[in-house]
């Protein structure tokens, strides 16, 4: 390489960590934007939100009024004691459920198993928002309509990843466990309880990270199934504010900023396997 | 006692046990109302009552009503948002995986929005869209105060908006799977192109793109299944109003609003049959690959 060659290779570079830099700022910038003027606004006075600019800091910091009225009037409380009970009960129900399935599927051989891996294949490509006009019909019918069961029926039901993501990792557990434990004398339910769950620990990780974040996050279910008041979650106490606090973006944004509090600790805390979890959810 | 019996029947037991209570929900859950929906759709039924046979004129209806059409035509704005964010993701994947300082913390950035509630995304915005809101204000600063418009009210912007919305919703799942593809490529080949003379172009042209051609496309199609089913941030932002209506949004008031259940059934079919399309298109697509 001649000298030239040499410089126009390191302006080449320079220019490259120039436009790096600012693209990820700039990306950065608009990424946190929304989230930072609405975590302003929600320090600040009804009047002092109309009067100064939405730019601006607060004057007092840690006024947590606004927090207080959403918390306790808006029912936010509630909603996070609700979208706690149906989280547990689901994410237990679905990891057994799913474990249950994928023992069953990954380790027999028997007639009707073809016939059934196919029916777990067809719901992946159903947007279940599409079959709720139906859905709906069963779930009255059922009698469980506007009950907390509702939401957390419909998670049970309609969960198809989780009994993907076991049986890919059952896959890599060895047969010969098994086997060796059935020498011993041990019963399937034996082998299910002591030797496959404990080392399903990684899935089940994957799956509550997965499937934690869509039910935490899911607005649809409960809004169709459960709109009485009592029976908010978090998603819907929140979109329930735009009725009486339509005038009043400080007490919003401070519902805003409650219901993201929960998502950023487990996300800062459990950063490492959260990306993971996505990475291999999509994979597979 | 369990342990007793002999494997043969402990097996078939097991079978029994271990699926009935799953595969009831499945098919409660998933493939009833999927069947009751499709003969939902050949009736007038109202939700209650009798359920009174029209043959197809549900389907007709859908296609002869211009609110509805404009509501599928409305897709176009997310499908062509989600190749915007495709592309973008994938540049900023290019960056968090090169030499940088901060990655760590750029990385958190760009994909915390996708964890974020639905809700909370949709009120952020409608306050970020706001007339005097955040965008506003950003505008005034930049002295670009005469494009300021109603973003959310007037017609010729409201799908823009939600669209923008929409990619800064989902952008940071993008971004997180381009990443973990283009991390499984060795260092060891970066570093040898590095060797051989590579500019940082050669690099992305001819490692990166290839190791992230399959998740491309697979997303480019799933893409159009995304852009029919939207629902929620604009359902949640505009209720639809000013000209923001989607094909799922018109389907639930139709069902839930109008107890038109027959004609909501037939728009839901309607999508239904869109998207197992799209599935099977890219099934036949990926299974050639291999």
């Amino acid at each position: 390489m001649s000298e030239k060659d040499i410089l126009k290779s390191k302006i080449r570079q320079i220019a490259w960590n120039i436009l790096k830099y600012l693209s990820c700022i700039l990306a950065a910038f608009i990424f946190i934007l929304p989230i930072l003027t609405i975590f302003l606004a929600s320090f600040k006075g009804y009047e002092e939100f109309y009067e100064s600019s939405k730019l601006a800091l607060p004057k007092h910091l840690f006024n947590f009024s606004n927090y207080v009225t959403a918390f306790v009037d808006g029912g936010m409380l509630n909603g996070f004691k609700n979208t706690a009970i149906i989280m547990v009960i689901s994410l237990a129900g679905t990891i057994l459920m799913g474990a249950m399935v994928a023992f069953v599927l990954q380790r027999f051989d028997f007639k009707l198993k073809k016939l059934i891996l196919l029916m777990y294949l067809f719901p992946m490509f159903l947007p279940m928002v599409t079959t709720q006009v139906a859905t709906f019909q069963i779930v009255s019918k059922l009698g469980l309509y506007n009950t907390i069961w509702a939401p957390i029926i419909l998670y049970l039901g309609a969960d198809v990843m989780s009994i993907y993501i076991m049986m890919q990792f059952m896959e890599s557990i060895p047969i010969a466990n098994d086997e060796a434990a059935m020498l011993d004398g041990a019963s399937y339910l034996y082998i299910f309880n002591k030797l496959i769950l404990p080392l399903l620990k990684p899935a089940i990780a994957t799956i509550i990270i997965l499937r934690g974040v869509g039910i935490y996050n899911d607005f649809y279910t409960p809004f169709l199934y459960a709109p009485s008041q009592e029976l908010g979650t978090v998603a819907t106490s929140l979109y329930k504010f735009i009725g009486p606090y339509g005038g009043q973006w400080n007490v919003i944004a401070a519902g805003v900023i409650l219901i993201m509090i929960p998502t950023a600790i487990v996300f800062i805390a459990l950063q490492k396997y959260i990306y993971n979890g996505f990475v291999d959810g999509a994979v597979k | 006692m369990f342990s007793r019996l002999d494997y043969k029947y402990q097996r078939i037991i097991i079978i029994f046990l271990f699926l009935i209570i799953p595969l009831t929900f499945l098919v409660l859950f998933t493939y009833l109302p999927a069947i009751n929906m499709i003969s939902y759709s050949f009736t007038s039924w109202k939700g209650y009552g009798t359920k009174t046979f029209v043959g197809l004129q549900n389907y007709i209806d859908i296609f002869s009503n211009p609110d509805i059409f404009g509501a599928f035509k409305n897709s176009i704005y997310y499908f062509v948002g989600g190749i915007i964010q495709l592309i973008l993701a994938f540049y900023l994947a290019v960056l968090v995986n090169s030499k940088l300082k901060g990655k760590n913390f750029f990385k958190s950035i760009f994909f915390f929005p996708y964890l974020i509630n639905g809700v909370a995304i949709s009120l952020m915005f409608l306050f970020f869209f706001q007339p005097e809101g955040t965008l506003d204000t950003i505008m005034k600063i930049f002295g670009l105060e005469k494009f300021i418009t109603l973003w959310l009210g007037n017609e010729n912007a409201v799908n823009y908006s939600l669209a923008f919305t929409s990619v800064w919703r989902y952008i940071g799942y993008s971004f997180i799977i381009f990443l973990g593809a283009m991390q499984s490529v060795s260092t060891e080949v970066l570093e040898a192109a590095e060797i051989d003379g590579a500019g940082e172009w050669h690099k992305i042209r001819y490692i990166l793109v290839p190791s992230v051609k399959n998740i491309i496309k697979l997303n480019l199609i799933l893409n159009i299944s995304g852009a029919i089913s939207v629902f929620e941030i604009p359902y949640i932002m505009t209720g639809g109003a000013n000209g923001s209506s989607t094909f799922v949004i018109e389907t639930m008031n139709t069902a839930f609003k109008f107890n038109q259940v027959g004609k909501a059934s037939a728009m839901a079919v309607v999508v239904m049959f869109v998207v197992a399309t799209v599935a099977l298109i890219q099934n036949i697509f990926f299974k050639e690959e291999k």
